[in-house]
């Protein structure tokens, strides 16, 4: 067996974006021992990407605004699939949330009375998202890494987790390498929480770094826990597509928040014509209109350049399809038209400088090409909606690893609003659940010696597929099986396809040594990849209907008897099992604030 | 387009070599693009770090033709052509493999700063702050961590003086100086132990930061005044003096 150093913790925290560290630093509050491990340096995760703002009903920018409307917009969103009672907790607590990074040091922008100015964006009902011009993340993440490293919390950096470890039913801890070295590192702990974000990898044309290959789903699949939701995958409907080097790179919904203007090769505002009957009612239908909405007018309603991302990102696709596309295959994104070039610098710094030094493109004087990019999974592990616990027995998960909270499509803006509200309560349960647990668990040799022969099998053997190859190849995969729009008969090909990647996987082989090598980390992760991306697929195939950010063009619309199920993968006896569970039932009170009256 | 040619480092602590590698060019192409072609494609173990290939991170950075910079922000077209681009790691850190070091020292330094300490809240339960006086340190708040500036700075790169905490760091002492709602006094520590007397204010660290901070002339300078106020002013000195405030007690914070 391989050497291996051994940490021990109450509790270990996988992944340090917002969630991870909001985690880490309410268990330390909570005066257990805790340990912090990423993939990267710290500082570096997804998080630090988010461009547009946090929502939280702080109802500053406008006195209208409060949680009810937050969990109505919330669930209307994610087309009622949403865990209601995360919802319910999300749209209650984001507000202290937000306060509460103040008070560690962050620099929200302001309005005129000095209080957190807050912007529009898709699908919420009033400027709801606290912000900083278009760089919020880095600001929300930097702030909770300088708070963080002052809470006692051990912090381990570029460690790839590569298994979990159980006694009996219960978590006992996890194993990794040490990406600078590739030797083995034990932690051992009463409680794990799993902040490992998403699986863009998945895809080709993706807003995600290396980092996304489904870590924490796959982790906690294989150790018996439950995933929800998988076939909700969200395209962001404005990614950069040219030049190649920067397609996928995420154009901030912001841009739109801040009145831009989706525009096809014909220069007509065409989302005014794929309104959904849903959010008629609360969307402008002239252009007019439009106008006066930007020029604040309280009266008017929202332009439909501003519905929720599924829909925007499917009529891109549709205009596309329909030979009215931009030269690149996307449709223009025209903000110059609508505010001075001054206030576009000034609110839009980092688009700004994204065009002008990748795209040659000026945003404040021409338009940018923007077309679908994978960006978010609204599945992942399932959880309790108070705790964060998954179904196994102290393994919690929060952020984008866990599921529930989306339903079938986000908002923007509620993805760091979600970590902040449940990477805190994932913290505080797991250190409730550990300090109730007097002795540390034992670790299983057996797990460990199994864990690191699969690590290592890439190098070892007469292998001849290489990992960069595959990975590209599983890339084309899901983007011809289960991509924007999907249907039977290549979601079926795509499974069977996967399974032919499966086994070329297993002859997977890497060059060199494991002094600090991509090849082999590739190939590692590509594991996970493979898994969440099989999940994806198999849901997909099995939810006959279209919903949120699952589009199949064989059964094109919404179907009242799949709302009430949510998918359930599991693993048992060594196969991939799909469950349709009927979702809990929202309470008399909740399900009123649905239909909320005009102008309430 | 033309293939491009690019000598790349690679190599450990104990010895290394520029090793020729070529690639081909596509349009808006970026050095990071190349790096990972040749990963893809001829060296699957060459190490190096990224994550957003948008400049959001910083966590690609190297030298580019001698010149600190972020690999997803150098366009292989600003870069002249017909030479060789050669990609080599950040030389003040010290090598882990290939193009990736060891910047383990930034984080150390980061945990000696007191941490951030505000006033209460007003009595609305909300803190006013106007947007001019935090545009101002929204500015550093812009520093990405590529610790670019801390490889091109000549204190740190050809004195070795880590008496110095560098640019980064004035960078963040200057946001917790400047900030509203802060009530820490750091300036003994500005002073003795993070050293900004070491700048002689070269603004070398200015010209490689990706995102356009006036790292010297916002942050440090300021400092340095600040210091100079609080322990080399003979008339504050007096004035200290005659009202009884010792010069660790904050005297000038806004």
């Amino acid at each position: 067996m391989d050497n291996y150093e051994v940490c021990e913790h109450d509790v270990i925290v996988i992944g340090a974006g917002g969630a991870g560290l909001r985690a880490a630093i309410e268990a330390s509050k909570e005066g257990v021992s805790v340990g912090l491990v990423c993939k990267s340096l710290l500082g570096k995760a997804h998080t630090v990407m988010a461009e547009g703002g946090v929502a939280a009903a702080l109802a500053y920018a406008d006195d209208r605004d409060n949680w009810q409307i937050h969990f109505r917009d919330t669930m209307r969103g994610g087309k009622m699939l949403n865990n209601w009672r995360m919802a319910q907790l999300h749209a209650q607590e984001a507000p202290d949330r937000v306060k509460e990074l103040e008070e560690w040091g962050a620099l929200f922008d302001r309005l005129p009375d000095g209080r957190i100015s807050q912007r529009n964006f898709g699908g919420h009902r009033y400027p709801r998202l606290a912000h900083v011009g278009d760089r919020t993340g880095l600001e929300m993440i930097r702030t909770l890494q300088n708070h963080g490293i002052h809470q006692g919390i051990q912090v381990y950096m570029e460690c790839t987790i590569v298994e979990l470890l159980k006694e009996g039913d219960r978590i006992a801890g996890a194993i990794g390498y040490w990406r600078e070295t590739g030797v083995f590192v034990v932690f051992r702990a009463k409680a794990v929480v799993l902040c490992t974000g998403g699986i863009g990898k998945a895809f080709r044309v993706t807003s995600n770094s290396w980092e996304y290959t489904g870590d924490g789903q796959a982790l906690a699949y294989r150790a018996g826990a439950d995933l929800i939701d998988m076939e909700f995958v969200q395209f962001h409907p404005t990614g950069m597509i040219w030049p190649p080097s920067v397609q996928g790179i995420l154009v901030t919904e912001g841009v739109r928040g801040d009145g831009g203007i989706l525009q096809n090769s014909k220069g007509e505002r065409f989302m005014f014509n794929y309104i959904p009957e849903m959010f008629a009612a609360e969307t402008a239908d002239t252009e007019e209109e439009a106008a006066r909405w930007l020029k604040g007018d309280k009266h008017a309603r929202r332009p439909p350049d501003l519905l929720t991302r599924d829909v925007v990102a499917r009529a891109i696709r549709s205009e596309v399809r329909a030979g009215r596309g931009s030269p690149h295959g996307g449709a223009f994104l025209n903000v110059y038209s609508q505010l001075p070039a001054e206030v576009i610098r000034k609110r839009l710094p980092s688009m700004y400088h994204q065009f002008k030094k990748l795209g040659d493109v000026d945003i404040t004087s021409q338009p940018m090409e923007v077309g679908p990019t994978a960006h978010y999974v609204m599945g992942g592990i399932r959880v309790n909606p108070d705790t964060q616990e998954s179904t196994v027995q102290g393994l919690f998960a929060a952020g984008e690893a866990a599921a529930g909270l989306h339903g079938a499509n986000r908002l923007g803006g509620n993805s760091l609003s979600d970590l902040l509200v449940f990477g805190k309560r994932a913290g505080e349960y797991a250190a409730k659940y550990a300090k109730d647990r007097s002795s540390g668990p034992r670790i299983d040799e057996g797990q460990v010696r199994e864990a690191q022969q699969t690590a290592l099998a890439p190098f070892e053997g007469n292998g001849t597929e290489n990992p960069y190859t595959l990975l590209r190849d599983l890339q084309t995969v899901m983007e011809e099986g289960a991509g924007i729009v999907r249907n039977k008969a290549d979601l079926e090909q795509g499974l069977e396809n996967l399974k032919k990647l499966v086994a070329r996987h297993r002859d997977v082989k890497v060059e060199g040594s494991r002094h600090f090598n991509p090849g082999w980390h590739y190939a590692v992760d590509l594991r996970n990849l493979m898994t969440v991306s099989q999940a994806v697929a198999l849901c997909a195939l099995n939810r006959e209907e279209s919903r949120g950010g699952h589009t199949r063009e064989d059964h094109p619309d919404s179907v009242t008897k799949w709302e009430q199920v949510n998918s359930v993968v599991r693993l048992r006896n060594g196969e991939m099992q799909l469950e349709h569970a009927r979702r809990p039932d929202m309470p008399d009170e909740l399900k009123a604030l649905l239909t909320l009256p005009e102008g309430a | 387009m033309a293939d491009a040619r690019l000598k790349v480092f690679r190599g450990t602590i104990e010895g290394g070599a520029l090793k020729d590698y070529q690639v081909p060019v596509f349009e808006g192409m970026v050095v990071l693009d190349a790096i990972h072609h040749i990963q893809a494609h001829d060296a699957p173990d060459l190490a190096c770090r990224w994550n957003c290939k948008a400049g959001k991170c910083g966590s690609c950075s190297a030298e580019v033709n001698g010149k600190p910079s972020l690999m997803c922000m150098t366009r292989m077209d600003s870069l002249p052509a017909g030479r060789p681009i050669v990609v080599e790691p950040m030389r003040r850190f010290p090598l882990i493999r290939d193009l990736v070091t060891d910047v383990s020292w930034n984080y150390e330094i980061n945990k000696r700063i007191k941490p951030f300490k505000p006033k209460p809240r007003e009595a609305d339960g909300t803190y006013r702050m106007q947007q001019m006086d935090v545009e101002r340190i929204q500015e550093f708040h812009k520093c990405i961590e590529c610790f670019l500036c801390q490889d091109t700075c000549h204190v740190l790169r050809d004195h070795r003086r880590y008496e110095f905490a560098g640019p980064r760091f004035m960078i963040r002492l200057a946001t917790l100086a400047m900030h509203p709602l802060d009530t820490e006094n750091r300036l003994r520590e500005i002073k003795d132990q993070f050293g900004v007397g070491y700048c002689n204010i070269t603004k070398c660290c200015t010209e490689v930061c990706p995102e356009d901070i006036h790292i010297t002339d916002n942050a440090i300078i300021p400092l340095k005044e600040r210091v100079a106020g609080e322990f080399y002013d003979p008339l504050a000195w007096l004035w200290r003096l005659v009202r009884g405030k010792k010069a660790d007690q904050r005297s000038e914070v806004h």
